[in-house]
């Protein structure tokens, strides 16, 4: 049965994938495609991110060790949105026209924002095998605390891209906080 | 982009077959293999040719029924439309309460207008309307007056975006009183030959189509004449995002998003964006109203 799981979990991730492929092939992404597929995974980044992130606590809390088994799919799947993500952008949306790309990078905080939280996934997409979690020994977990900036930056760049910060944005914010301090008070307790 | 286009619209239905055929050849091709038309140069061969009744009912912003451009379509379908007044008060001799149907009186005109919204995009609309000079002689307007306020209604009953604080409730915009005298300012009461259905605006709106499309109020119950510039609703949210006038303009970036280009709601994934004008194509028309002026402070 637990041979199952993690294809099955596998599987399941790819989900964003079967919606847009869907969408794409009856003709549902509405008026304004593009911006559409930009938007859906970049919302799936966002989740996958705070997957990843629940993961620890849910170990805590459930006191089982199953969850920490689908850390790196997850963390790797918010990898492989966010380029697709960014892809897009670049790509269907300003068509690789880099002079007006480079422009919103440097004007516009929340693509700054944004892209810097890619470049800083990069790094840990390239060290989440076991190799590197043994080669780089202590240093793996510090480098691999960047996923909180990266989760703060994500979701600074989903608010100030927004017109108001009601109501995705706000959810995606109050679930951070959530996340974040969790962790706090772990800590906490094991230091007690 | 020329003011008022009479000229003939495709047949609806037949309009609308032909666009989704369209859309899926280009889907059925494209997703992976990206266009390599530069976007510089990229020029719609059909800015002329209305966005589709589908799209324009289904995807805008109104968010009185939500931030979410669905939003709307979905939420309007019960919003009471009569009765319904127009007030038309402020700096004037003598204030009007006019009865919706007495304002429908007045002969409406088809005015296939381009909309730009200030998130980068596009819609040419078939509005049915009039100009705004032509009510507003209704009244005699003393010389005090430098504006004209609009107010959307305030039902939150209905209107459940309403019941959040994402803007202040109601919404008010407004024009400097020679913008709102201006032919091209347009009240519209209808598209595509129909009655203005609710999310759109029901069952009175305005129409300026050289300004972003948050200026163009809908659902008015009321018109003020002041002798200040109003406190339009996105101005009061955020001044440094949205200005009193926010003409469209290219040269003056959003701090969010480039206004250089925009994306024609309705094309295809593989339609590139285009280049926005200034004054949304009417600076002929309307330019002369900001002679002098630096739009740039002025935005």
């Amino acid at each position: 049965m637990k041979n199952y799981f993690k294809p099955a979990v596998f599987l399941l991730c790819l989900w964003p994938i079967y919606i847009i492929t869907f969408q794409i092939f009856y003709n549902k992404l509405g008026p304004e495609p593009v911006d559409r597929i930009i938007n859906h995974f970049g919302e799936w980044t966002l989740i996958f991110i705070l997957l990843t992130l629940a993961m620890t606590p849910l170990r805590k809390i459930t006191k089982s060790l199953e969850w920490i088994k689908f850390r790196r799919m997850l963390g790797l799947f918010a990898f492989f949105y966010a380029s697709i993500h960014m892809l897009s952008y670049v790509g269907l949306d300003y068509r690789f026209d880099f002079e007006p790309l480079i422009d919103d990078v440097l004007k516009k905080k929340f693509i700054f924002i944004g892209f810097s939280a890619w470049l800083l996934l990069i790094p840990l997409a390239i060290t989440s095998s076991d190799k590197m979690v043994k080669i780089l020994k202590k240093n793996w977990k510090k480098l691999h605390r960047l996923v909180y900036i990266i989760s703060i930056f994500g979701v600074l760049h989903f608010i100030w891209l927004s017109k108001t910060i009601f109501f995705k944005p706000l959810v995606f914010l109050i679930i951070l906080i959530i996340l974040l301090l969790l962790r706090i008070n772990f800590r906490k307790f094991n230091l007690s | 982009m020329k003011k008022f286009k009479h000229s003939e619209i495709t047949p609806e239905k037949i309009y609308n077959k032909r666009r989704s055929f369209i859309k899926s050849m280009g889907y059925g091709l494209s997703s992976i293999a990206f266009s390599s038309v530069p976007l510089i140069d990229a020029k719609a061969s059909n800015l002329n040719e209305p966005t589709s009744y589908q799209d324009i009912t289904t995807y805008n912003n109104f968010y009185e029924f939500g931030t979410g451009k669905a939003d709307p379509h979905r939420r309007a379908k019960n919003f009471t439309t009569r009765p319904w007044t127009v007030k038309i008060e402020g700096e004037v001799e003598k204030s009007l309460e006019l009865p919706i149907e007495e304002v429908l009186n007045i002969k409406s005109e088809e005015r296939i207008l381009k909309l730009r919204c200030v998130e980068g995009w596009s819609m040419v609309i078939p509005w049915l309307g009039f100009s705004l000079s032509e009510l507003l002689n209704k009244v005699k307007i003393k010389s005090t007056a430098k504006y004209v306020e609009f107010e959307t209604v305030y039902n939150p009953e209905e209107m459940v975006g309403q019941r959040y604080p994402v803007l202040n409730w109601p919404y008010i915009e407004g024009l400097r009183i020679d913008e709102a005298m201006h032919p091209l300012t347009t009240v519209v009461t209808g598209l595509y030959g129909k009655t203005l259905p609710n999310q759109n605006g029901a069952p009175l709106r305005i129409f300026i189509p050289w300004k972003y499309g948050f200026k163009s109020a809908k659902s008015i119950v009321k018109i003020k004449l002041t002798k200040n510039m109003p406190n339009t609703a996105w101005k009061n949210a955020s001044p440094r995002e949205y200005g009193f006038y926010s003409n469209v303009n290219p040269e003056v970036d959003h701090p969010r998003w480039s206004q250089k280009t925009e994306r024609v709601i309705g094309e295809s994934i593989l339609a590139p964006r285009i280049k926005t004008l200034m004054f949304n194509g009417y600076g002929d028309e309307v330019a002369h109203l900001y002679s002098g002026m630096d739009l740039k402070k002025n935005y």
